[in-house]
């Protein structure tokens, strides 16, 4: 019990008990990112607004689920709200604590991407009599997206890591999962040499997935277009001299 | 000033009044105004665009040419005054302003097409949501208007793949595929390198024979002699004069027109 013992981390890898939090830090992940993009969105929207009631109010939220840790959202909704009589489960406490953390982070996220998207593309959708909801999914949104994958991405990285904070008031995912192994066995070093791998392979995971999300989304993007068009002379006389 | 420009534009009405009892006019703008702030964009603008006639708009910058056609589609609010597009009135009502739009095309100087579509989705993207066409049908009649404009074969590429002059020829067959009755030209060739102005014009020229109301802002005077029945003159918000390109090259009335020729004829 003095040295580090591969063998064992090998086990606490393999360790079935191990694996189901690894589930539950997955399944928190995917529920925050979905949620707090929906919610995003609609604070993203909001902050836009010309309405300065909704405005402001976005600003507010956005000011406040970004200026306080996670950590204490999390104890107030889980313990702080029982006593003004709203209870959930610990699993929806967890869920309602990242869906608002995150969705504040992302309403950031979705409105410097639609800022960068150009008026005249919607002027151009105006123009074409275009409805709104037209102009908004396939004008302004898929261009918006493009750009906000980059940062999405890192935001996604952070809310995967961000979950094990969910331990604090006992949810079983992987950091909490790992401590009760911890406990059990006192085999620090090798519990969290298996925690470790599994959020690096997570994160990795994630990666990769971001770069074939860029890849596919940037496969008309803006960026390639400006680089042509910068060389568009060249191109121009390239194209004649075939002809 | 002002006082002139109303008899300019008082006169041109007196002699269109008659024809015009009948057919309603495809552009009718009264005392129109917009304002940026403390800046006059368009002041007290009246301007009548019979059916099938061609508008060349020119004046220096910042004189309210782009804003006067951008008022037309409502792409810009007026704050006063009134203005018809055949015979809606643009009174900023949702259904107006819709019905407006879909009466007029409109091609930006810098090309807006959907960089994230290709040519051909660019084109089908409006009739297929808007006037509810299939896609066989969109893409029937998107070709015709890339054929028109001389770019079929670049129908599956992207717009950052091509030239700029073939991009803008792609925003007018864009904005042809919803058949406007009216096309606006915001300075279509100022974003473009000089040898392919040429190919965009020459767009124009084909679309003007085939008899489609066009007003164009734009600072090529050889288009503008050729092409146009009529010049409008802006300056400071104001148009300043109108009158036939022949006239208004060999005797414009203003001094600030002269001034400007000067400027602009080499």
């Amino acid at each position: 019990m003095s040295h580090f013992s591969p063998t064992a981390a090998v086990n606490y890898f393999f360790n079935y008990f191990l694996m189901k939090g690894v589930l539950v830090t997955i399944g928190l992940t995917v529920a925050a990112v979905i949620g707090g993009l929906i919610l995003g969105m609609g604070i993203a929207l909001m902050r836009m607004s010309s309405n300065p009631v909704l405005s402001g109010f976005s600003r507010f939220y956005i000011w406040f689920f970004r200026g306080t840790p996670l950590l204490i959202q999390l104890v107030v909704i889980y313990s702080g709200l029982p006593q003004l009589g709203i209870k959930f489960s610990v699993i929806t406490c967890a869920l309602v604590g990242l869906i608002l953390n995150e969705a504040a982070y992302l309403a950031e996220i979705v409105r410097s991407g639609f800022m960068a998207v150009s008026a005249g593309q919607r002027e151009a959708a105006w123009a074409l009599s275009l409805s709104p909801w037209t102009t908004f999914r396939r004008v302004t949104l898929p261009q918006a997206f493009r750009l906000m994958i980059p940062p999405l991405g890192n935001s996604i990285n952070s809310l995967l890591k961000a979950t094990s904070l969910a331990s604090v008031i006992s949810v079983e995912e992987l950091m909490r999962r790992s401590d009760m192994l911890m406990q059990e066995h006192f085999q620090i070093l090798e519990v969290y040499a298996a925690a470790t791998a599994y959020y690096l392979i997570l994160t990795s995971v994630w990666d990769a997935v971001q770069r074939r999300l860029e890849k596919h989304f940037g496969r008309s993007s803006a960026a390639k277009s400006r680089r042509v068009a910068a060389s568009a002379p060249v191109a121009q006389t390239s194209v004649e001299a075939r002809a | 000033m002002s006082e002139m420009s109303m008899n300019i534009a008082g006169g041109a009405e007196g002699v269109a009044a008659q024809p015009q009892l009948r057919e309603v006019p495809a552009v009718r703008m009264e005392a129109v105004y917009k304002h940026y702030g403390d800046f006059t964009a368009l002041n007290e603008v009246d301007l009548k665009v019979a059916k099938g006639e061609k508008i060349v708009v020119c004046g220096p910058s910042g004189s309210g040419k782009s804003t006067l056609i951008r008022c037309i589609n409502h792409i810009e609010k007026h704050d006063e005054g009134l203005i018809y597009v055949n015979g809606i009135e643009l009174d900023h009502q949702r259904k107006n302003i819709d019905a407006v739009r879909r009466d007029t095309g409109m091609v930006f100087q810098s090309f807006n097409l959907f960089p994230h579509m290709t040519v051909l989705e660019n084109c089908i993207l409006a009739p297929m949501t808007v006037s509810g066409m299939s896609q066989a049908e969109a893409k029937d009649l998107a070709m015709h208007f890339l054929t028109k404009v001389r770019i079929p074969d670049q129908a599956e590429k992207f717009p950052g793949q091509l030239s700029g002059g073939q991009q803008q020829r792609v925003a007018i067959a864009r904005a042809l595929c919803m058949r406007p009755k009216i096309m606006l030209f915001d300075e279509p060739t100022s974003a473009l390198d000089p040898e392919m102005v040429k190919e965009v014009l020459e767009t124009m020229k084909k679309l003007a024979e085939e008899g489609m109301t066009m007003l164009c802002v734009t600072h090529e005077m050889g288009f503008a002699r050729e092409v146009a029945d009529r010049i409008v003159f802006m300056n400071e918000g104001k148009v300043v004069e109108q009158a036939a390109p022949e006239e208004f090259f060999k005797n414009p009335k203003s001094e600030r027109a002269r001034t400007f020729l000067d400027q602009i004829i080499h």
